[in-house]
């Protein structure tokens, strides 16, 4: 069962220079208790693809669908109302920055309990329960008195505990995660990923989880999809990506990271160049001016997705017929 | 690199405490003891990898070698010189061979300077060359980190983050030091543009037989550039080693713990790991536990470690561990 369906979203944000396409035309769904893991790098609009479905950006990004549907309803025309709804009800979000996103003049337990009683209309003594139980629930220490303190009070991974348990207060049917862990040490972010997988067995809550640590997305999700330059370069379950990558973004992306069992010294592989400016998007593939594997087609014409598996797909003029065959990067190779 | 070679680098019992300023009626101020007695030596050509989570100190032990912040107590040899005793004009020389390559690119690097005179400004600094020469030289060191010699007049809100870290590094390297300290140097870098920087920072280290302490908390890539790493924990060392010798076999609990977390990039040896709880958050360095520093969170502790703080011993091969419990 589908719970979001994204066809063709395009979002294009208006700035004095031009236009920037952040993102152009990515198509993907999300079915109900599943995770799926979104990678790629800064400007990939992996963020910015998330906050248009939320429908968070600001007035100068138009947004575009040909069907943008959640838990089977249209998201593009919900009114106001519908929207609060969504937002507190249905989708939880956590940001990638504890430090920013909590109100630092109100307490934790004002953070926490305004939405629980705006959208599960509960009492005040009745939402103080809730936020305590949900508080419990990830697992902070004596949350009575927590309830009471400041966010200066919390450490970082307290904070993002804090973050998680306002997202998942209204039992959210989608939680979506932008880079959750990105600013905490290894040990708080081992913490928070089990944290949210133990979420996801109990209340079969649906996880999108935007990252750029491959190690984050190998132990996390079920299925991965990669961005680049506005665009889905490819998309199939962890394994697929991991073991039989199509697309050379994603060779590059585990090519670049040091090896695990490392023995002996070998030198990383970086992808030359930097991503594409997408205030004038290149023509063809937006990956061909840094792709080793170029061709004449890749300047000149968008590869259109091709599918391997019921799951996987690449969008590479590499996968043509007639293409050179090229030598590609596996992880454990 | 088996042949023996001098150390460029000697750390002895190195100790940094900040006063921590209380009330104007209290009786004294409190110390935040943020590097606590630690010892350590960097072979010249070599890379000693320092890792450990937020507030463990490594940034602290970076900058005071550098004596960017005074010592408290402890040596620090250079070439076997002392120099914690060296008035600032005798340092003067000495900070010509030791150069620092900060974490954050856009906060490093003055907006208001062209890349030319970013990079310029050492060489002003410590006289080394002007006219012609100076220009010459600025030509060489943009090319040499991979930048285009168009890039000279431009300000630093024209480059990408990863062009910023290594306009950074052209300038540590304007001066031609021996010792270069990169504090978290890839930490805001997109994982394509890391391996980017990494390898040169290898390939100058080999052209130029430079000396690199590289602190990081991305524990593989530590792994990947350091001949030795070290580990800390609130203010202390508590385990250093050959890298690959600490990543195969790390004795102290908390190598094991903080090692355990990293993530694996690989689904099906993502499932097969363990990974060690630990329980509990660092404390506070204002008021650390007496005895062993980690005796709080460690599921091993005895009565000794909360008594004696366990001084480094030598397992054999270079292999230091801080540990009652490890012998």
């Amino acid at each position: 069962m589908k719970l979001l369906q994204v066809n063709n979203l395009r979002t294009t944000f208006h700035i004095e220079a031009g236009q920037v396409q952040a993102v152009r035309g990515i198509s993907f769904h999300v079915e109900k208790g599943e995770s799926v893991g979104i990678v790629g790098e800064s400007g990939s609009g992996k963020s910015v693809s998330m906050l248009s479905i939320m429908r968070l950006l600001p007035d100068n990004a138009k947004i575009e669908a040909d069907r943008l549907l959640f838990d089977g309803i249209e998201i593009m025309d919900m009114d106001h109302k519908q929207m609060r709804r969504l937002h507190g009800n249905d989708i939880g979000m956590i940001f990638q920055d504890p430090m920013t996103s909590l109100n630092p003049l109100f307490t934790i337990g004002d953070q926490l309990m305004e939405p629980i009683r705006i959208h599960l209309k509960l009492s005040k003594a009745e939402a103080k329960k809730k936020a305590i139980e949900v508080l419990k629930m990830v697992e902070i220490p004596s949350p009575e008195t927590r309830l009471n303190q400041y966010p200066h009070e919390f450490s970082g991974g307290m904070r993002q505990r804090v973050m998680i348990a306002i997202a998942i207060s209204c039992n959210p049917k989608l939680l979506i995660a932008d880079e959750p862990t990105t600013a905490l040490d290894v040990t708080i972010q081992a913490q928070i990923l089990d944290l949210m997988r133990d979420l996801k067995k109990k209340s079969n809550t649906s996880i999108v989880l935007i990252t750029h640590d491959l190690g984050v997305v190998a132990s996390m999700c079920s299925r991965i999809i990669v961005m680049y330059g506005g665009q889905i370069v490819e998309e199939g379950t962890t394994r697929e990506v991991f073991y039989n990558p199509q697309h050379p973004y994603t060779w590059g992306l585990i090519r670049s990271m040091p090896k695990v069992s490392e023995g002996e010294k070998k030198k990383l592989i970086p992808i030359p160049g930097s991503p594409p400016d997408l205030l004038a998007p290149p023509q063809g593939c937006a990956f061909a001016a840094r792709c080793e594997h170029a061709m004449k087609v890749c300047t000149k014409y968008s590869p259109a997705a091709i599918s391997l598996s019921e799951s996987h797909r690449a969008a590479c003029w590499l996968m043509h017929p007639k293409a050179a065959k090229a030598e590609r990067e596996v992880i454990g190779s | 690199m088996t042949q023996t070679t001098e150390n460029l680098i000697e750390v002895k019992h190195l100790k940094k405490y900040f006063d921590v300023k209380k009330g104007l009626f209290s009786r004294s101020d409190r110390q935040l003891k943020a590097v606590d007695d630690i010892s350590f030596s960097i072979k010249k050509g070599e890379t000693l990898g320092l890792v450990g989570e937020s507030g463990c100190g490594k940034t602290t032990a970076g900058r005071t070698l550098l004596r960017l912040y005074e010592p408290t107590s402890g040596q620090i040899l250079f070439h076997g010189k002392p120099l914690e005793k060296l008035t600032h004009k005798e340092l003067l020389p000495y900070r010509k061979k030791m150069q620092m390559i900060f974490q954050d690119p856009y906060a490093s690097l003055d907006p208001r300077m062209t890349v030319g005179e970013i990079i310029g400004d050492p060489l002003d600094v410590h006289r080394i060359c002007k006219g012609k020469d100076r220009s010459d030289r600025i030509r060489e060191l943009v090319e040499l980190v991979g930048l285009k010699r168009d890039h000279i007049n431009r300000y630093p809100h024209e480059f990408s983050g990863g062009q910023r870290q290594r306009i950074g590094i052209a300038r540590a390297l304007a001066v031609e030091p021996e010792f270069i300290v990169c504090d978290e140097p890839i930490s805001a870098l997109d994982v394509s543009i890391q391996a980017q920087v990494v390898n040169m920072l290898e390939d100058l280290q080999e052209r130029f037989g430079l000396t690199y302490l590289f602190i990081s908390h991305d524990l593989s890539m530590v792994r990947h550039i350091s001949h030795k790493v070290g580990v800390m924990y609130l203010g202390s060392l508590v385990e250093i080693a050959d890298a690959h010798e600490l990543y195969t076999n790390m004795q102290h609990p908390y190598t094991k713990a903080l090692l355990s977390a990293v993530p694996i990039p690989d689904p099906d040896l993502a499932e097969k790991s363990e990974r060690i709880h630990l329980q509990g958050d660092v404390p506070s360095p204002l008021d650390p536990p007496p005895g062993c520093a980690f005796q709080t969170r460690c599921a091993y502790a005895v009565a000794a470690c909360r008594e004696v703080k366990p001084e480094l011993k030598d397992m054999g091969n270079g292999h230091q561990v801080a540990c009652h419990i490890v012998s």
